[in-house]
């Protein structure tokens, strides 16, 4: 297959209210190839997993989808019947969720749930369908998955639990993968597991994975390329190493600034981290062009008026009028 | 006080809570349930110097948190002593000088949503403790104090009008550290403040905490989960595993040389930003039940370096340089 698996253009989420309409997802446009993990990283409140609801069709009412288009495999899927996404999802997007408690019913055992998970997308018999979740288990590294298999959510660890989540989203061998904060619940070593997991599938089965979460370091370790997202939009977003090493939008380079990096400080006792003044507006107030442009100590004329749209700069895409002339 | 300067601001020696896990009592006679007690911390000790930044780090479940509740008198220690500025705190016989040692120490939560009440304006949030300690004779001195108070965090004297919903979390996070303040304490337990918060806002609470404790000479224990955080804040930091505490050490000392095999478990599990590419070996296995932890060392099951006297006895924090382990593989110096 050629040309990207997931491809959104324009992408606009809105959430009429009795004070007027406010605009969550304002515009973006970005594609995850087979195979590649795309990040997607922001604060609370910057739209990334509005985003993330808006492809597997999952936006909460009175949240829509008012512009834009989304595209699985060339096929356009943001306006089908809710029965034919339905069934989209699950078979061709597997979703995981921060809270793995959450994610599964705490009445069935796994088995059950896996079971019923894949007989409800792919045609096999009960004893095929069994086999296929202990694979399953063992794929994500539960141990003996034999003797699991038939144990309830509650009998699982945290980490365990969120193995199983993932097992569940990879039932019917979905294409895209979304990832919605799915280890921030997990203290460090087993996220570092769970991480190791991801990277393995979309290498190994070339699933598109979209990995949204506000851990710039869980990006580093994952993915391929990062949407870095502020008040609704992309302010960069290009290979990983070239956002993390040399971002190019002021808002990138105060996030990378203001993360604390292990040993940086030691020693030089109470170095300053940089920080951004001030806060992401709130959705009712996004400012007038550059929705960055309050906080930004590089911002002239121009960013107050109008918005900027995406501007190469180097491998990235930066919405920032610094980079209009390269 | 007659205490010299030179003395730990705060000693806990051999420290032990435990829960009372057990099912009810009637389920305990009619099924022959056993009691269960949980030992949520057990055989803590250590000394937080005046004017440093002590950090406690750990997994969930470590027990770090009960260390700080146990610091301030939100639970009783049910076992061991801890000592503040010379007055046994722990000590049901002194009850007030302990309660003269806690009006200097006060504590900053997590969640800055749930620590503020909702109905009180930040103006009532942050005078209340200087009205339950009477530091202020006046309705006008204590109007003056709060609006010092609110600037010295960097809030708008104005703020103090408002209601808690009115901020968001990082400026709630401001109104707790002004709440802390306002009883002009030396001590403050500070526990994860900012792991509820972005990062560009956690760096504008780090930096703000880092310069108060410049300005008011005080003294932090800093716990978090987050050992990036804790470099850059915490002269020395301690690692707890399983309500124990496994190593203790100088920041540079912990992060040029772990010695504990939990400790460089925890800092190749950090996620690498500079992207060295170094390949990093994920940890087998998870912390095991609290209610049934294994024999000896704690960590022996995951651990790498484990042998016989591991699983059967355990360690005790011993001196290892600028550092003090609770390794048996480090005492016999095989690691």
């Amino acid at each position: 297959m050629s040309g990207p698996l997931l491809e959104v253009k324009g992408l606009r989420v809105e959430f009429p209210t009795r004070r007027g309409t406010l605009v969550a997802v304002d515009g973006i446009s970005f594609s995850i190839a087979p195979g590649e993990v795309l990040g997607v990283v922001g604060e609370s409140g910057a739209g990334k997993s509005l985003t993330g609801m808006a492809v597997i069709g999952l936006l909460e009412p009175p949240g829509r989808i008012a512009a834009g288009e989304i595209r699985l495999e060339g096929e356009r899927i943001d306006q089908l019947p809710y029965e034919k996404m339905r069934r989209i999802r699950g078979r061709r997007i597997g979703a995981i969720f921060q809270d793995p408690l959450t994610s599964l019913n705490p009445l069935y055992t796994v088995g059950t749930q896996l079971i019923e998970t894949i007989q409800t997308h792919l045609d096999l018999a009960p004893a095929e369908a069994r086999a296929r979740a202990l694979a399953l288990l063992r794929e994500v590294g539960i141990p003996a998955p034999e003797s699991r298999v038939d144990h309830y959510p509650h009998q699982f660890s945290g980490g365990m639990r969120q193995r199983v989540v993932i097992a569940l989203a990879l039932c019917a061998e979905p294409r895209l993968v979304i990832a919605d904060e799915p280890t921030t619940a997990l203290d460090v070593s087993i996220q570092a597991q769970i991480i190791q997991l991801l990277k393995r599938l979309a290498r190994e089965r070339g699933t598109a994975v979209m990995l949204i979460t506000h851990d710039m370091g869980v990006i580093a370790e994952t993915a391929d390329r990062v949407a870095v997202m502020y008040a609704g939009r992309i302010a960069e977003i290009g290979p990983v190493r070239e956002v993390i090493h040399a971002p190019r939008h002021p808002y990138t380079v105060g996030l990378m600034g203001s993360i604390p990096k292990v040993g940086a400080g030691v020693g030089k006792r109470h170095a300053r981290l940089v920080q951004i003044e001030g806060a992401m507006p709130r959705l009712n107030a996004i400012p007038a062009g550059c929705a960055f442009n309050p906080r930004c100590p590089k911002r002239f004329e121009r960013c107050l008026r109008e918005r900027p749209g995406p501007l190469p700069a180097g491998s990235n895409l930066v919405a920032c009028w610094l980079h209009v002339h390269g | 006080m007659a205490e010299a300067a030179t003395q730990p601001l705060l000693r806990l020696e051999e420290v032990g809570r435990d829960f009372d896990v057990s099912r009810p009592w009637l389920n305990r006679v009619l099924e022959g349930d056993p009691r269960l007690l949980l030992r949520a911390v057990d055989g803590v000790s250590f000394e937080v110097r005046r004017g440093e930044t002590l950090a406690l780090v750990g997994e969930s479940g470590c027990g770090k948190s009960t260390v700080a509740r146990l610091i301030v008198g939100l639970y009783e220690p049910s076992r061991g002593r801890i000592v503040f500025d010379g007055v046994e705190i722990t000590d049901p016989g002194a009850r007030a000088e302990t309660t003269r040692a806690r009006r200097r120490m006060q504590m900053i939560f997590q969640d800055p949503y749930a620590s503020l009440n909702p109905r009180w304006r930040v103006r009532e949030v942050v005078a209340e403790p200087i009205r339950v300690l009477r530091l202020a004779s006046s309705e006008a001195e204590i109007e003056a104090r709060v609006a010092e108070l609110l600037a010295q965090v960097g809030l708008a004297a104005e703020d103090g009008e408002k209601y808690p919903h009115e901020f968001s979390g990082g400026q709630r996070q401001r109104i707790s550290i002004a709440r802390a303040l306002s009883g002009r304490p030396g001590f403050l337990v500070c526990d994860e403040p900012t792991s509820a918060l972005d990062v560009s806002v956690q760096a504008q609470i780090l930096n703000l905490m880092t310069e108060l404790q410049e300005q008011l000479a005080l003294t932090y224990l800093f716990i978090s989960h987050n050992l990036a955080v804790v470099s850059h804040i915490a002269d020395r930091i301690g690692v707890m595993y399983l309500g124990r505490l496994v190593e203790l050490a100088p920041a540079e000392e912990l992060f040029a040389r772990p010695k504990h095999p939990y400790t460089r478990m925890l800092l190749d599990a950090v996620p690498d930003l500079a992207m060295s590419g170094k390949a990093r070996t994920p940890v087998a296995g998870e912390v095991p039940n609290p209610l049934a932890p294994p024999a000896g060392c704690a960590f022996n099951p995951r651990c790498p370096h484990a042998n016989d006297r591991c699983r059967s006895e355990p360690p005790a924090l011993l001196p290892a340089g600028a550092a003090a382990v609770a390794c048996h593989a480090v005492e016999e110096k095989r690691i």
